[in-house]
């Protein structure tokens, strides 16, 4: 019993310990046989998925979890702080890591061949990184995590396709290096005027000092930090090449989840280390914010309009999700941040879905061609349909998850008085109609009598199953969002901006 | 106060052709097991409907609460005598529209029949959802649906046309949902609630004389499935679709959802009050008498006979919109008996256009010369759908028109009551051509007698019966009229 107590006072730690020991122990797994990295990996991910669960319902029903590293107090040691924010953002990690932990076997097989132990290695690395960004209370702490999983996606990239991945790798190399350096830069100030690294302490310190110029200018420089990281336009130029390049599973990861944790960043820092007086009142910097995510929205559409890579479609719609997620954090009351957390979710699981149909058929057929899907919809009818329900999801159609959060951002346009926002919003989805119309027609419309002599050649099973789980949730999640909403989101919404007290 | 009593009914009701439609994918390879399932959920939808009907007569509705999408949004069914008026039309006429695609589809052998069925099926459920919708946001989840699930009906022959007609179908009604959702989201921001409510619902009076008239004119761009013009460019473009697609969604479910949302929002989301209080019946009554007099005048243009059948539909759509903005009993009884009638006299006229292009292989009205010697059944069930359009006993349109009239009356607008007799010569001058072609001009060669197959004659004949019938026995008990009256009476609040 007493082994058992040990592991369930220290889950939080776990989660971040858990898959950087399963990342070192996949090279020796690997020297054993091969094939085994692909279930070492899915067995961590799902206890990694079982453990972050367990902790976010620990924070429903009891609060806050604190959890100091090696028993030093802070703000001296560091310490990990599980509340509804990144209690939430971890299981998302986790879910996502672990379907396409699923999703690997084959593709990585085909995609990285020869280099698959290397690939899981990198791929638990990477979760380690972004696990440790979420989890931690110390700000130092944090930036390690952030190189951490930096480093690991550009590697993870690099194993794309020949040439063009490398170019796509180290361009992102340069840009996440200059948004690290900002962000180091960042946190340099605001250590110099706090004195402290603890974030929960920075919080209490920083009304003292709102006046001071080095306070603005740290949140500056976290604000175009994170910008670049999460890929906000205009700093979104690193984005497309990398989610294009990379091998499917890597986009699929680094999609679903890179982004989302950027955006979990920026939203840590500007309510829980700056306050939400600081950032909306006395800098605006939700204001600004905004109409960068306004413009992002409409931009990012119509770029990815003009795409005829489904990859890099994919990756120019990312661009415009982000700024869904954005301009709800931007309006700063609580319906439009209820829109824009709900949409970390609902964008995970669209864009993972996606991302891992692309891979699935580019798996199958080799073609990543929009235009060239002729077909697809009797070769390969479960994969397909995956993608359309993904695709409607990206619409907001009723009944799934993308039109529970496009519901919360216009609301909570309407909310701050600004008209233009929703109508930005709902022109934006009549945009994602225009490019996820193209492929759809292309599936299944156009060419009755060339492909009546099409063989059914679904994707392998293990492709297969987390596909259609991800699209399931896709309309689980648009009819029961009532779930998320009531039990995590308001009241997270409420704590952020001030108005309630973080339970 | 109404009694509500609490049924899962509706739920299934809607239910039933979804489960059919995954039935229908599961057994692509055999037609007839396939087909067996269009007509089991057709059966056991219309008997569904029909049970829940004698409690409405009795003045109940039937609720039903299925899940709480988000806080405070509930998807919810509540059937009232309007909805149960337009989920009876449509579960009532997939049964024998059925029958009519089976012998249509297999006569023309056309591929890919299975998503046919499955897309039909899903149809079927988003209209009979909407009949049943509590409120706004239940109601924009199935009109969206529709949209969706009929999109690979009007694209079904996969030529470049098709697929461009469809684009253009999708863009206008999407347009139309995107206009609609706007409207809602504005609505429950203000109100708290997107429940239909008999009188109007509650709050509506917050918004100032522009923004009403703002939120009016974004509802009813909304609406844009009801094909009133300028946004009704869709509908001709539409008919590309296989026939009976035309007939069941682009004369009976698509548009006639439309429409239905458009008199729920007039009448059970501004309500008839706020609407006179207003004035926007008025402005909204001339701007559809514009529709009802150009499209007859469009129609009048047309040589292919669907598109001609298709100008006449848009034209009778604002027939039921003008009903509704009456605001007078009598005007908003005409608008809701517009929407079986209009479908029944309708639906026979395309499918008898269908059967002219399966038999005699005839699209454009200029080679139908005689027609009427080779299919007499056919084409005698085409001049009553004729006579009830142009509003002649014993077909059923005289009934609405009368009440329509009235309600013109009632309000004294000299204007709208020329509208409306105008409208009857046009209808008469498009329609009475056609008839006469069939049945006086000589052949160009001598034709034999030849008519469609059994499964598309058979309900061609029941439809054009049953046009008759509610033309000479409207107020027969449990009938059209009677459910009319009930939902009439719910919402100017006499009883």
């Amino acid at each position: 019993m007493a082994g058992f107590e040990i592991i369930t006072n220290n889950l939080p730690v776990l989660t971040v310990v858990l898959p950087l020991m399963a990342g070192f122990l996949t090279p020796i797994v690997g020297l054993i046989d091969r094939r085994l990295p692909w279930y070492w990996v899915m067995l961590a991910t799902f206890v990694i998925l079982l453990i972050t669960s367990s902790n976010l319902v620990t924070v429903i029903a009891t609060g806050t979890i604190h959890y100091h590293l090696g028993g030093w107090n802070p703000p001296f040691g560091i310490e990990y702080v599980i509340d509804l924010l990144n209690g939430f953002v971890c299981l998302i990690i986790a879910f996502i890591g672990f379907m396409v932990s699923i999703y690997s076997k084959e593709s990585v097989k085909k995609e990285v061949p020869g280099k698959t132990t290397q690939f899981y290695t990198v791929f638990m690395l990477l979760i380690t990184g972004l696990m440790g960004i979420t989890i931690t209370g110390d700000i130092f702490n944090f930036y390690v995590f952030l190189e951490i999983s930096s480093l690991t996606a550009y590697s993870l990239i690099s194993m794309g396709d020949r040439g063009d991945a490398l170019v796509a790798s180290f361009n992102y190399l340069i840009m996440g290096t200059v948004a690290a350096s900002f962000i180091l830069l960042g946190i340099g100030y605001l250590y110099a005027v706090t004195g402290t690294l603890n974030m929960a302490d920075m919080h209490r310190l920083i009304p003292n000092i709102y006046e001071s110029k080095v306070v603005l200018a740290a949140l500056a420089f976290f604000m175009v930090g994170f910008s670049i990281k999460v890929g906000l336009f205009p700093l979104h130029a690193w984005l497309p090449d990398a989610y294009t390049h990379a091998p499917s599973t890597g986009s699929a990861l680094i999609a679903g989840l890179m982004t989302k944790v950027g955006v979990y960043a920026m939203i840590r820092f500007m309510f829980s280390v700056f306050t939400p007086v600081f950032v909306i009142d006395m800098t605006r910097m939700t204001e600004i914010l905004s109409w960068a995510a306004a413009l992002a929205i409409i931009m990012g559409s119509v770029f990815a309009i003009a795409q005829s890579d489904i990859k890099r479609m994919l990756a120019y719609s990312s661009i415009s999700q982000i700024g869904y997620i954005l301009l709800g954090v931007g309006l700063a009351n609580v319906i439009g941040m209820q829109g824009g957390l709900l949409h970390i979710l609902n964008h995970a699981l669209m864009k993972c879905a996606l991302f891992l149909v692309a891979g699935a058929i580019f798996y199958r057929t080799g073609i990543r061609n929009l235009y060239q899907f002729q077909g697809l919809g009797r070769k390969m009818p479960v994969t397909t349909t995956v993608f359309l329900i993904a695709g409607l999801s990206m619409i907001g159609v009723p009944g799934t998850v993308g039109f529970t959060s496009k519901w919360y951002l216009a609301l909570g346009s309407i909310d701050a008085g600004q008209w233009l926002f929703v109508v930005i919003i709902l022109v934006s989805s009549l945009l994602n109609l225009a490019y996820f119309w193209r492929v759809f027609d292309n599936i299944w419309f156009g060419h009755p009598h060339e492909i009546e002599h099409l063989q059914r050649d679904e994707a392998p099973l293990s492709m297969l199953v987390p596909m259609v789980i991800l699209a399931a949730l896709c309309v689980f999640f648009g009819l029961f969002a009532y779930y998320p909403v009531h039990y995590v989101l308001e009241p997270l919404s409420e704590a952020l901006l001030g108005i309630g007290a973080m339970p | 106060m109404v009694t509500e009593i609490h049924s899962i009914i509706p739920l299934l009701a809607v239910l039933v052709s979804m489960i059919a439609s995954v039935l229908i994918l599961a057994s692509g390879r055999y037609p007839n097991l396939r087909e067996g399932w269009t007509f089991a959920a057709a059966a056991i939808k219309f008997g569904l409907v029909i049970s829940i009907l004698p409690l409405i007569l009795d003045g109940k509705i039937v609720t039903y609460t299925v899940i709480e999408m988000l806080p405070d949004l509930p998807i919810a069914f509540k059937v009232d005598a309007f909805g149960i008026l337009f989920a009876i039309t449509s579960s009532f006429l997939w049964i024998l529209v059925s029958s009519y695609s089976v012998g249509y589809m297999r006569s023309l052998n056309e591929h890919a029949q299975t998503r046919y069925y499955f897309c039909f099926a899903i149809a079927l459920s988003s209209a009979v959802g909407i009949a049943f919708s509590a409120n706004l946001i239940t109601l924009f989840l199935f009109y969206e649906l529709l949209t969706i699930s009929t999109y690979p009906l009007v694209a079904h022959i996969e030529t470049p046309e098709a697929i461009s007609s469809g684009r253009k179908y999708l863009t206008y009604l999407m347009i139309a949902g995107v206009a609609l959702l706007f409207s809602i989201l504005v609505v429950y921001h203000e109100t708290g609630t997107t429940e239909f409510a008999f009188g109007g619902i509650a709050g509506m009076d917050v918004f100032s004389k522009t923004a009403l008239a703002v939120l009016f004119i974004t509802f009813m761009i909304g609406c844009a499935k009801a094909a009133f013009m300028p946004l009704h460019a869709w509908l001709p473009a539409a008919m590309i679709a296989p026939t009976p697609v035309s007939a069941l969604l682009h004369a009976v479910a698509v548009v006639k959802a439309g429409v239905f949302t458009a008199v729920r929002i007039i009448l059970y989301v501004f309500g008839v009050d706020l609407m006179r209080e207003s004035g926007l019946w008025l402005y909204m009554a001339y701007f559809v008498s514009i529709t009802i007099i150009l499209a007859s005048i469009y129609a009048l243009m047309q040589d292919n006979l669907k598109k001609r059948l298709a100008y006449s539909t848009v034209s009778q759509l604002s027939y039921i919109l003008l009903g509704a903005v009456l605001i007078t009993p009598h005007g908003i009884t005409g608008g809701m008996l517009h929407i079986p009638y209009h479908a029944f006299m309708k639906i026979t006229l395309f499918m008898c256009a269908g059967a002219l292009i399966v038999t005699a292989k005839k699209e454009n009205i200029s080679d139908m010369n005689g027609i009427g010697r080779q299919m007499p059944i056919t084409m005698l069930a085409f001049t009553v759908g004729a006579l009830g359009m142009i509003g002649m006993p014993p077909a059923g349109g005289y009934v609405t028109k009368w009440f329509l009239l009235l309600g013109a009356a009632e309000m004294h607008s000299m204007i709208l009551i020329a509208v409306l007799l105008v409208s009857a010569v046009l209808n008469a001058a498009y329609f009475f051509p056609v008839v006469y072609v069939a049945f006086f001009k000589k052949p160009d060669h001598e034709l034999a007698y030849k008519e469609a197959p059994l499964t598309m004659l058979v309900p061609i004949v029941v439809t054009a019966i049953l046009s008759i019938v509610i033309g000479i026995w409207p107020d027969a008990p449990g009938m059209f009229l009677d459910i009319v009256n009930i939902a009439v009476a719910n919402v100017t609040g006499g009883i």
